[in-house]
């Protein structure tokens, strides 16, 4: 029983990947790209424990479960600040001009 | 092969028999994977219908968590054979990887929304949707 289940449920997570990897392809921002590939991330953290489940050596692969979380976690976090686009103190203050002189 | 699924078989018919101690707790498992891919589902289709960034950010995130947390909470349900040292050792482990993601998944999702909002990655409003709605009857 535990080993139908774990197919079931690991072909099942492998069908429903396929609109997330279309999202990545056509999506019109890079955030919807890397949101996707998170998404993506974390999902197989549960296809490594279910085909842990599979091998009968589920202690060992939990192991690597908790690695590639921690790796997408860090991903995730590194790209955010990647295309965080700090603004220089000259544009700041143009800015301000502009906003200025649209008041007055 | 063969051989292999009629011991598969065999153990089957002993638990069933043994009975229980844990097929209650096997059970409970099954639904709740069940319910982790009925989350994802509507994770999966809310990325691709919405129509703006900080819509799927919303269905990605939420779905993502609780989805993934039912999963790996009920193959730490399925996956306890015996009441052993091991397994409450595995089921520790597993619910560490639950506690991590609990924690990561959302910040993630916060820190990538938060940057998109900074750069200047403006949601949709209301007349975006008319004039969108506009085109696809000029387009049809």
């Amino acid at each position: 029983m535990t080993e139908w289940f774990a197919t079931i449920m690991g072909a099942s997570l492998f069908v429903l990947m396929i609109p997330i990897i279309y999202r990545i392809c056509v999506g019109p921002t890079g955030f919807d790209r890397i949101l996707g590939v998170n998404v993506i991330g974390t999902k197989t953290a549960v296809l490594l424990v279910i085909i842990g489940t599979l091998y009968g050596r589920v202690e060992m692969f939990v192991d690597f479960a908790l690695t590639y979380a921690l790796l997408n976690f860090v991903a995730a976090i590194i790209v955010s600040r990647y295309l965080n686009r700090t603004i220089s103190l000259k544009e700041m203050e143009a800015r301000e001009k502009a906003k200025e002189e649209g008041k007055v | 092969m063969n051989m292999d699924s009629y011991s598969f078989f065999a153990l089957a018919v002993a638990t069933e028999e043994s009975g229980g101690g844990f097929l209650p707790l096997k059970i409970i498992g099954v639904v709740s994977g069940i319910l982790g891919l009925v989350f994802f589902l509507g994770s999966a289709v809310g990325m691709v219908r919405f129509p703006d960034f900080y819509t799927r950010m919303h269905a990605a995130g939420k779905g993502d968590t609780l989805s993934t947390m039912l999963m790996l909470c009920g193959f730490g349900m399925v996956t306890m054979e015996d009441f052993s040292i091991g397994s409450w050792l595995l089921l520790i482990k597993i619910l560490a990887v639950i506690l991590f993601i609990y924690l990561t998944t959302p910040t993630s999702s916060h820190a990538l929304m938060r940057a998109a909002f900074e750069d200047d990655e403006m949601p949709m409003t209301e007349e975006d949707l008319k004039k969108s709605k506009k085109r696809g009857k000029k387009k049809s």
